[in-house]
């Protein structure tokens, strides 16, 4: 159900997935973003990545905030539901759709003002909790919507466009992802589909709170010299430390590697993280060495992305709280209503 | 002066003035609960601040044959544990009562009055007489203060033994102390004191079938057998009591038997506004949600009961109301938040309150609003108050009817989608203002659609049309009528006679309102009354104020916030309705809304009509 018609004619040779879906089965409506939005190309990744992964669409549940970011669930996955929360507080919506019932798969997309600014609390529970989700954030720097002011996650020291020094120190989201427990963070470039969408895919296989911050500049308020999430600012200080293959269960593992560049992380459901290593000295399996290596070039001035961490026996909410394998909202009277008896003997238990 | 003391058999009250923290809470109960045990009506009230250890704290027992459960007022016998408090505990003794202290450290005469009797009992000499441990000192004080107040009021000391075992059932080392030193205070007392006094329990037949529970323990069985599944709840003063029996509750009931596995989540979240988030998602994807809060906590949720109105998304809300504004008195009780919960959010938004009078009722509506919810798809509220919520109360047996099933309200499964059934999220099929809805996951091709807190259409497309927003307000405003055919119809209570005169009452107010009615009755004065106990107010509540040439809006609040509600939606003339209002934060009492009738009626010149005996003279 979207607002903008596009044509549903496809081209005979698309290829389809193993569900027998063509990419365009993964698609939303027209995006009412601007041209050239570093946004669109997010959206492009998840549609890619969905499609790769042969998920079927309504088996996803789409969720955001409020803004620019917020509004491009409407524009991938149309046969998925979608919830378009407060600003600030898809986590929570996220948090509970998601306990209501296990067997579906949760994308959180959610912007640099929703998430670090307005949201950081919701932000910084979602992780500790753990719940099994894909939470993306689209970090441009900026308010679109409200047309240019600072969010939280700008640098200090970089310029608006209108020549504003912004003097607050900018929050890493990653970092705090990585701080509060997050079982898979990564960082990309809206720029880089090639990294972007094996991140994306990594993240949707993930058994846990998965984490993607994503620089995606905004053309019309965030592109200038001066700026720290410009396409060019971020394309020179981009350093990649890794590129990863995500292997799912039922495809055979057949490209070869030398040793010692590739290292391989086997999650719960089977599927195959294959990182190659870009930086000789990185190390992904570790928390704190992720935390010290980014923070270390950004002290130099260099964004590092990539799959910047995970935890390949990651757990979730779910398991924290001990809940039945069945969804919740699939229980009924039966499993839940303890019925008279019970309460006669509850009653007698008052006297 | 012969001093004229109260003589009364089971008709008085005991006031215990303690420490908080001093392990006073169980002894008290435990002599509440005996009483009770001798089938003699008991209404305990807790009035606590808002600390754990250091300040008073009171417990005000009233005993009532008649079975009436509001507070009365004022304390036949006060047990003065609290030398903070002495002057002011003092005081508040009825003339001709009784004072209860531990007299080991002499106070001088002016510490007293002179028209109440004084039953000093050295409890600190006895104690450290008996005892070496300081904390034992100070435990067994309580209870051998129990031991003598069932000497002087004449309690069958083997209720108090009985309900003393079944504590410590399975914890017999702490038994055999216990029960000692319930003795030694009854002993003691037996040998010292003047046994009884004026004030007596004798054995009765007035509690029945009847329990004893707080009404936050009722509204979280409530939820589990309303069904529940997730509950997302954040810590605040009266209501943190809800989550944690909801918790003891799905311990016992919600375990699968196969896999140990639990059939409920709960989560304790950061704040209010993430609690109602979690809600919100989890109704929105097919499962029965409920948060439990206090009035600060509605504030923090508010944007998202906002889009729950206008998104169409099922939440209880359990308020436990508190005195406010802000933080206010957190440990007293008012009925404050009616305006504030009946229009929260910004914009046009009205909502769906339940007004339960006590525990049995808590119980009842938590399980109904988990169905109005589902079945009107909006926020429901659950108002209780601190009265309710944290006092343990006498009331009628909780009741389930095993042939109940949940309403899950309108939703398309995949079978309906499958066989082409036609799907608008907001599109009004039944003209009753309720449309259809999905839950996620539901069909590979039919039934998806955008939630969103923006205004869209009937087929849930994003628009900032104009006659789309329209249209869409309208049929939430028809839903809101049609909501009146499911809340709880209010209850009347006519007088045997004509009465020109009404009052309008709702809540925790039931129990001292009822009693009110009876005095007000024999005094002669006829009174009709209607329990309102659901927002939007259906048809008999409007009439009723119709009815009669005038009718008392009687609530715990200052600006008479239900009245306010009569007036803007009943479309009331205002000089028809006044308000009688209480809110200093302790419950109402029978004597204030008797006394606040009589003098609104004799302003308005009203002679009442005295019944025969009177008209006789």
């Amino acid at each position: 159900m979207t607002y903008l018609a596009k044509p549903k004619l496809h081209h005979p040779d698309l290829p389809a997935n193993a569900l027998g879906f063509t990419r365009r089965d993964y698609e939303g409506a027209i995006s009412t973003l601007c041209a050239g939005c570093g946004h669109d190309s997010i959206s492009a990744a998840i549609i890619q990545a969905c499609w790769e992964l042969a998920i079927e669409p309504h088996k996803v549940a789409k969720l955001s905030g409020i803004g620019c970011s917020s509004k491009t669930p409407t524009y991938f996955l149309e046969k998925s539901h979608g919830f378009n929360s407060v600003h600030g507080r898809m986590p929570s919506v996220l948090t509970g759709a998601n306990l209501a019932n296990r067997d579906l798969i949760y994308l959180g997309v959610s912007g640099d003002g929703d998430s670090a600014s307005i949201g950081l609390g919701q932000f910084a529970h979602v992780m500790r909790r753990g719940v099994n989700m894909t939470y993306i954030v689209e970090n441009n720097g900026v308010y679109g919507l409200t047309k240019g002011q600072f969010s939280a996650t700008a640098d200090r020291g970089s310029k608006s466009k209108r020549g504003a020094v912004n003097t607050d120190e900018g929050i890493d989201l990653a970092i705090l992802a990585l701080q509060l427990g997050a079982t898979y963070v990564g960082r990309s470039f809206s720029g880089d589909k090639a990294q972007l969408v094996p991140l994306i895919k990594g993240a949707l296989t993930h058994p846990g709170a998965a984490f993607i911050d994503v620089i995606s500049p905004c053309v019309a308020f965030n592109n200038h010299d001066g700026s720290t999430r410009s396409y060019d600012y971020v394309r020179s200080h981009n350093e990649a430390v890794n590129r990863l293959d995500v292997i799912t269960v039922h495809k055979e593992i057949t490209t070869e590697y030398a040793p010692g560049a590739v290292q391989e992380v086997r999650q719960h459901d089977g599927s195959v993280l294959r990182l190659r290593k870009l930086a000789d000295d990185y190390d992904s399996s570790s928390r704190i060495a992720a935390m010290s290596y980014v923070q270390g070039r950004y002290a130099h001035g260099e964004i590092v992305t990539g799959l910047l961490y995970v935890e390949p026996d990651a757990t979730d909410l779910h398991e924290s709280l001990g809940t039945v394998a069945r969804p919740l909202n699939a229980l009924g009277e039966k499993e839940l209503c303890p019925g008279s008896a019970a309460l006669e003997k509850f009653n007698a238990s008052l006297r | 002066m012969q001093k004229k003391s109260i003589k009364a058999v089971n008709d008085f009250v005991v006031k215990f003035a303690n420490v908080n923290g001093s392990g006073s809470a169980s002894a008290n109960t435990l002599f509440a609960k005996s009483i009770m045990r001798m089938g003699v009506p008991v209404s305990p009230r807790n009035i606590f601040p808002s600390n754990i250890q250091g300040l008073p704290t009171w417990y005000e027992v009233r005993v009532s044959e008649s079975g009436w459960l509001g507070r009365r007022g004022g304390a036949d016998l006060m047990v003065a544990m609290n030398p903070q408090t002495w002057e002011k505990d003092v005081v508040e003794v009825e003339p001709g009562g009784y004072l209860f202290y531990d007299s080991t450290k002499p106070l001088p005469a002016d510490k007293f009055r002179d028209d109440i009797t004084v039953i000093g009992m050295p409890l600190t000499e006895i104690c450290n007489a008996t005892y070496t441990d300081a904390r034992q000192r100070q435990l067994f004080k309580n209870i051998i203060y129990v031991g003598a107040l069932a000497a002087l009021l004449e309690i069958d000391i083997a209720e108090v033994e009985k309900l003393i075992g079944e504590q410590y059932k399975g914890k017999e080392k702490l038994l055999e102390p216990n029960l000692r030193a319930l003795h030694l205070g009854r002993d003691w007392a037996a040998a010292n004191l003047p046994c009884p006094l004026g004030i007596t329990v004798r054995r009765s037949d007035k509690v029945g079938a009847k329990i004893f529970i707080e009404g936050n323990n009722a509204v979280a069985l409530g939820a589990v057998y309303g069904g529940a599944t997730v509950c997302a709840w954040y810590p605040i003063t009266p209501s943190s009591s809800v989550a944690e029996a909801f918790m003891k509750h799905c311990g016992k009931f919600r375990v699968d038997a196969a896999t140990g596995k639990r059939n409920v989540a709960i989560v304790q979240a950061e704040d209010e506004l993430a609690s109602i988030g979690m809600v919100i998602g989890a109704a929105w994807n097919g499962a029965r949600a409920f948060t439990c809060t206090s009035g600060p906590g509605v504030s923090l949720m508010t944007e998202f009961i906002g889009l729950a109105y206008f998104a169409e998304i099922p939440a209880v809300i359990v308020n436990v109301q508190r005195a406010g504004p802000s933080t206010g008195m957190p440990t007293r009780t008012q009925q404050a938040d009616i305006l504030s919960c009946a229009y929260a959010s910004h914009g046009d938004t009205k909502h769906v309150l339940l007004f339960p009078e006590d525990a049995r009722e808590a119980f009842a509506f938590t399980a109904d609003a988990l169905d109005l919810a589902d079945r009107l798809q909006t926020p429901v509220f659950v108002m209780t108050d601190l009265d309710i919520g944290m006092n343990e109360r006498l009331c009628e047996p909780l009741e389930w009817d095993d042939s109940r099933t949940y309403d899950r309200g309108k939703v398309l499964s995949h079978e309906d989608l499958e066989a082409g059934k036609r799907f608008g999220r907001y599109l009004d099929v039944d003209d009753d203002g309720i449309t259809y809805r999905t839950y996620p996951g539901t069909h590979p091709k039919r039934g998806s659609f955008f939630t969103r807190g923006t205004s869209r259409d009937r087929y849930a497309r994003y628009t900032e049309e104009g006659s789309a927003y329209v249209d869409n307000m309208q049929r939430l405003l028809r839903k809101f009528e049609t909501a009146k055919l499911y809340v709880p119809e209010p209850v009347l209570k006519e007088s045997p006679r004509t009465a020109h005169y009404g009052v309008v009452y709702y809540g925790s107010t039931a129990c001292a309102m009822d009693e009110a009615l009876a005095e007000l009755e024999a005094e002669g004065i006829a009174m009709d009354a209607i329990r309102v106990r659901a927002f939007p107010f259906q048809d008999p509540v409007i009439d009723f104020v119709n009815a009669h040439d005038h009718v008392f809006v009687v609530e715990q609040n200052r600006d008479g916030q239900l009245r306010t509600l009569l007036v803007n939606e009943g479309a009331i003339d205002p000089a028809r309705a006044s308000s009688i209002v209480h809110y200093d934060g302790t419950p109402i009492t029978a004597r204030f809304i008797r006394r606040a009738i009589e003098e609104r009626l004799s302003a308005f010149n009203v002679r009442p009509m005295r019944r025969t005996a009177a008209a006789g003279e």
